[in-house]
């Protein structure tokens, strides 16, 4: 029998105030096996910790029920204290009777009756628990960064920088990610390429930083400390080593229909190509759907035309298998399709952009060299309408429920360098909110209304008509005024919603990382481990997250790496002791559990096995503890019961069924 | 009307520990009330939950049982919930042959992110039992005499 | 019976369908509204005016028969809040008030006279007082 002792805590008032704590420590102190039994106001507290390690020792316990918040919150510190007062830290037990109890009921009484159940299913667990000892894995000292973006890129160069290696897959021929396709960046409107293109040339050359562009991750198998990953590079048909980059293929070549995803289909490339002037590597790809040479077998004039010989038409796929400690998800996002919100004729009409691809006609570097035009006729637009909110805080299936966060700031950004190059041209923007917090971002939102007069209007726009002559007329309103407003345009800008990128659920499924409804990643705790998914050794970075602007992401790259270098500083990681374990006498391996084990831990020997007396060679299922994870998807389908899950067990749950059935 | 004669049902929940159990968590720190009657057991996952201990608590006088775990396709190990839902698919088809009513129990996924959905789900579930009335404990005859 | 302000307001809500709480007054369905010029209240406050319980002044008032029930405004709000559908309960709760029958079925033939009266309304009529 074991000698419990249970500790009630108060939680100040949290739990206090609708549970009756003394009343619980007076009825919990009949439970069998339990010796002591007492409440403090703060349990976590170190007065709190210093009574159960008093109590320990003056009690002679074995075992501790602590009766507290979740155990997400403090299971971690009861167990040391338990270990500090010389106690297996498996044998404590935890009863939520806060978020599970005290804050969700008012009712004094009730909350009481249920807390005290909840106490007595903890109790007649600990009373079955055996002590437990955490088994060591080995860490590789290396990190994965899925995502070549700013998110990325940071995330590398902080965790290189510690001294620790990494690899950086990126699924474009590319690393810059998004913003190497924006013009400005707010507030200070200092040229994206300026800042972002060093750090591209900095990881491209720093010693511990591998970039696999143009590659995808394939699988991913192992847990915390050691990932073994498959990268499929893709085939480029042009040899990395041998190529110069001067781009004579790309002026030489023949195929040049294909919509630029650079340029977000405003303008065409060649089949072979790199996505834009500073790619890094400056190695261009073959675009096999595309490639003259790949559809007909005639062509092959970027082969004649290279000097260096690099092109090869034979190259194939490529399967890497690394194995890293951590792995950091920096996937980005991308704009939603607006092929469903007919009323803004964006499908209709090419003088209706979004504004990613205005960011690209702003660009020196794009479709336009830079000259604001509208895409239908080229020639300058004289008004210029921008809508707020497409698709954002939108509650139907068109749109997304959440705000995009950066677009208020990129409108006035737009409209201000509009204004700025432009003075004669009308900028109006329809907004419903303009929100703007942010370190001077109020100011040049401000500056943008009160310097550049740019025309904001409260109010949301119905339909946009396209014009017989080609102009554009706008249906918005003016709340304010109230007042519907019919408004001729030469170009509608929509700030389109963010949605992550659409490959982020098939990587979170390959890193078991969850994902919310949105397709965003989740994280451990949303507000005390945001860059940390509850999956252990998966980290997070960038908009893969939650919408966020670049600094934002920078900061929580940088926060990321850290959490990857303080994991990869260690030698050894303690792993969970709740594995499976398989009674050897009962075993008549069957090997069911070996087919429902996600991880592969179970696997079969002969072994002699000494049932009362009978010495038999008997195939017996074995668990790698180093491999098992603890789900116990085994123990349920084992039918001659011999497989259990340690702390866990089927005893321990029924005891706790049966507590709070009594 | 007296409490006593109200009837309150005792309900047992198992829940996954990496999506449920948080989303109770959230309930909890969001201060979504559910009815005191549920009660929360922590498992790994949902795939832990032994068809047995289902009966086991029916055996024991719980008047009904809830068993929730990631979505689908989000499992933490994976697959656990896929098995899950066939084992409790399985076991339900046989509980009105056993005699308990099919909507004594279910099975829900709820992320860590649906602290709304879990404790509107516990309402639902709560309301639905208690509809029901109480539940028949499931006896061995034989041992009674 | 007397119908309160609170029991008007129920009651739009219930045969509208609709959830006005969920407006985040982007004014949208005003933007949308092709008789917006015409209206003395404009599809953007009926939100605020049910919320009040003001459905006696929607009800008095100019909007509630220039209304087409075309619900472009239902169609394209993003949050599904159904301004259209609103009018559209307030006029319901006026042409159905036990012996104060507005419009009756009599009346009809006359008013497909009065060029004001929208084509829709006048098919809406048609199709309740047809049996």
């Amino acid at each position: 029998m074991q000698r419990i002792g249970v500790f009630v805590c108060h939680c100040g008032s949290n739990i206090a105030a609708t549970v009756d704590v003394k009343k619980v420590v007076e009825i919990i102190k009949n439970e069998p096996g339990v010796v002591h039994a007492e409440d403090y106001q703060y349990m976590c507290s170190e007065a709190g910790q210093a009574k159960i390690i008093e109590a320990v020792k003056e009690h002679k316990l074995t075992g501790i029920v602590v009766c507290s918040c979740s155990p997400r919150m403090h299971e971690t510190t009861f167990r040391n204290a338990a270990a500090r007062a010389g106690l297996n830290s498996y044998m404590v037990e935890i009863a939520n009777i806060r978020e599970q109890c005290s804050w969700i009921h008012k009712n004094i009484e009730e909350a009481t009756e249920k807390a005290v159940i909840l106490a007595r299913a903890a109790v007649a667990k600990v009373n079955l628990n055996t002590p437990l000892f955490p088994g060591e894995s080995r860490v590789t000292k290396r990190a994965l960064v899925i995502g070549g973006g700013i998110a990325g890129i940071q995330t590398a160069l902080d965790i290189a920088d510690a001294g620790y290696e990494v690899d950086i897959v990126e699924k474009t021929p590319s690393i810059g990610g998004r913003m190497s396709q924006i013009d400005k960046t707010f507030p200070t409107l200092d040229c994206s390429a300026c800042i972002l293109t060093p750090k591209m040339v900095d990881a491209a050359a720093h010693k511990n930083i591998s970039i696999y562009t143009y590659s995808e991750v394939e699988n991913v198998s192992g847990f915390v400390g050691d990932f073994t990953v498959d990268i499929r590079k893709k085939a480029r048909s042009v040899d990395m080593n041998k190529c110069t980059g001067c781009g004579v293929c790309q002026e030489k070549c023949p195929s040049k229909k294909t919509p630029s995803e650079f340029n977000r289909g405003l303008s065409n490339r060649s089949a072979i190509y790199t996505p834009f002037a500073q790619a890094i590597p400056n190695v261009p790809v073959i675009d096999r759907e595309a490639c003259i040479k790949f559809k007909t077998g005639k062509c092959g004039l970027c082969a004649k035309v290279c000097g260096a010989g690099a092109i090869d038409y034979e190259q194939e796929d490529e399967i890497v298998t690394r194995k890293y400690g951590a792995i950091v998800v920096a996937t980005g996002f991308d704009m939603i399709k607006l092929d469903r919100f007919d009323e803004y004729a964006y499908s209709q009409s090419p003088d209706v952009i979004t504004s990613f691809e205005l960011e690209r006609i702003m660009n020196a570097a794009g479709p336009t060299k830079g000259h604001l035009e509208r895409m239908s006729d080229h020639k300058a637009p004289k008004d210029v309408v921008f809508i707020q909110c497409v698709g954002s805080r939108c509650s139907d299936e068109r749109g997304k429920p959440y705000c995009s966060k950066v677009c208020c700031m990129y409108t006035a950004k737009h409209a201000m360098l509009i204004r700025d190059k432009y003075p004669d041209v009308n900028v109006t923007v329809f907004y419903i909110d303009v929100r703007t917090p942010g370190k001077n971002f109020d100011e040049f939102y401000r500056r943008a209304v009160e310097e550049y007069g740019v025309h904001y209007i409260k109010g949301q726009v119905g339909k946009v008509i396209p014009q017989a002559d080609g102009s554009l007329l706008v249906r918005g309103v003016d709340l304010i005024d109230n007042r519907q407003i019919l408004k001729k345009a030469d170009m509608v800008v929509l700030a389109a919603a963010i949605e992550p990128n659409k490959d982020v659920r098939k990587i979170a499924t390959m890193l078991t990382a969850s994902i919310d409804t949105n397709n965003f990643l989740t994280e451990a705790h949303p507000k005390l481990r945001p860059v940390e998914s509850p999956t252990a050794g998966i980290f997070l970075s960038g908009m893969s997250q939650g919408p966020k602007d670049i600094p934002e992401t920078v900061a929580q790259a940088g926060a990321a790496a850290v959490k990857v270098i303080g994991l990869l500083a260690k030698d050894k990681l303690l792993t969970n002791p709740c594995t499976a374990k398989s009674d050897e006498l009962l075993c008549n391996g069957c090997s069911q559990c070996a087919n429902v084990c996600p991880y592969g831990a179970i696997s079969y020997e002969e072994k002699l096995i000494n049932d009362h007396g009978i010495k038999e060679t008997r195939r017996v299922a074995c668990v790698n503890t180093a491999l098992c994870q603890g789900c116990g998807a085994c123990t349920v389908t084992c039918p001659s019961g011999a497989m259990d899950l340690q702390g866990f067990s089927n005893r321990q749950i029924i005891s706790e069924v049966d507590a709070i059935c009594r | 009307m007296s409490i006593n004669e109200e009837f309150r049902p005792n309900i047992v929940a198992f829940c996954c520990n990496w999506c449920s159990y948080a989303g109770a968590d959230l309930a909890g720190s969001s201060r979504l009330a559910y009815p005191a009657d549920v009660k929360i057991i922590k498992v790994p996952c949902s795939c832990r939950v032994n068809p047995m201990f289902i009966l086991r608590a029916f055996e024991k006088g719980a008047d009904g049982v809830i068993i929730c775990g990631c979505h689908p396709g989000d499992c933490h190990y994976s697959t656990g919930n896929y098995y899950a839902r066939r084992r409790m698919k399985l076991l339900f088809s046989m509980l009105d042959f056993i005699g308990v009513e099919k909507s004594r129990v279910r099975v829900e996924w709820v992320s860590a992110a649906e602290g709304v959905k879990f404790s509107q789900t516990m309402n639902e579930f709560v309301e639905t039992v208690t509809k029901l009335g109480k539940n028949v404990r499931l006896e061995d005859l034989r041992c009674s005499k | 019976m007397k119908m309160t302000d609170e029991y008007k307001k129920e009651k739009v809500i219930e045969i509208s369908g609709s959830a006005p709480s969920k407006c985040m007054k982007c004014g949208k369905c005003s933007a949308s509204c092709p008789n917006f010029d015409n209206m003395d209240i404009k599809p953007h406050q009926f939100v605020s005016y049910v919320l009040d319980g003001r459905v006696d002044e929607l009800m008095e008032s100019v909007t509630l028969f220039k209304c087409l029930s075309c619900m472009a405004c239902v169609e394209r709000c993003p949050r599904n809040v159904k301004p259209g559908k609103l009018i559209d309960a307030a006029r319901q709760l006026l042409i159905r008030q036990k012996d104060k029958n507005y419009l009756l079925a009599d009346s009809v033939p006359e008013m497909c006279k009065d060029e004001d009266v929208p084509q829709q309304l006048l098919v809406s009529a048609f199709r309740r007082y047809k049996r």
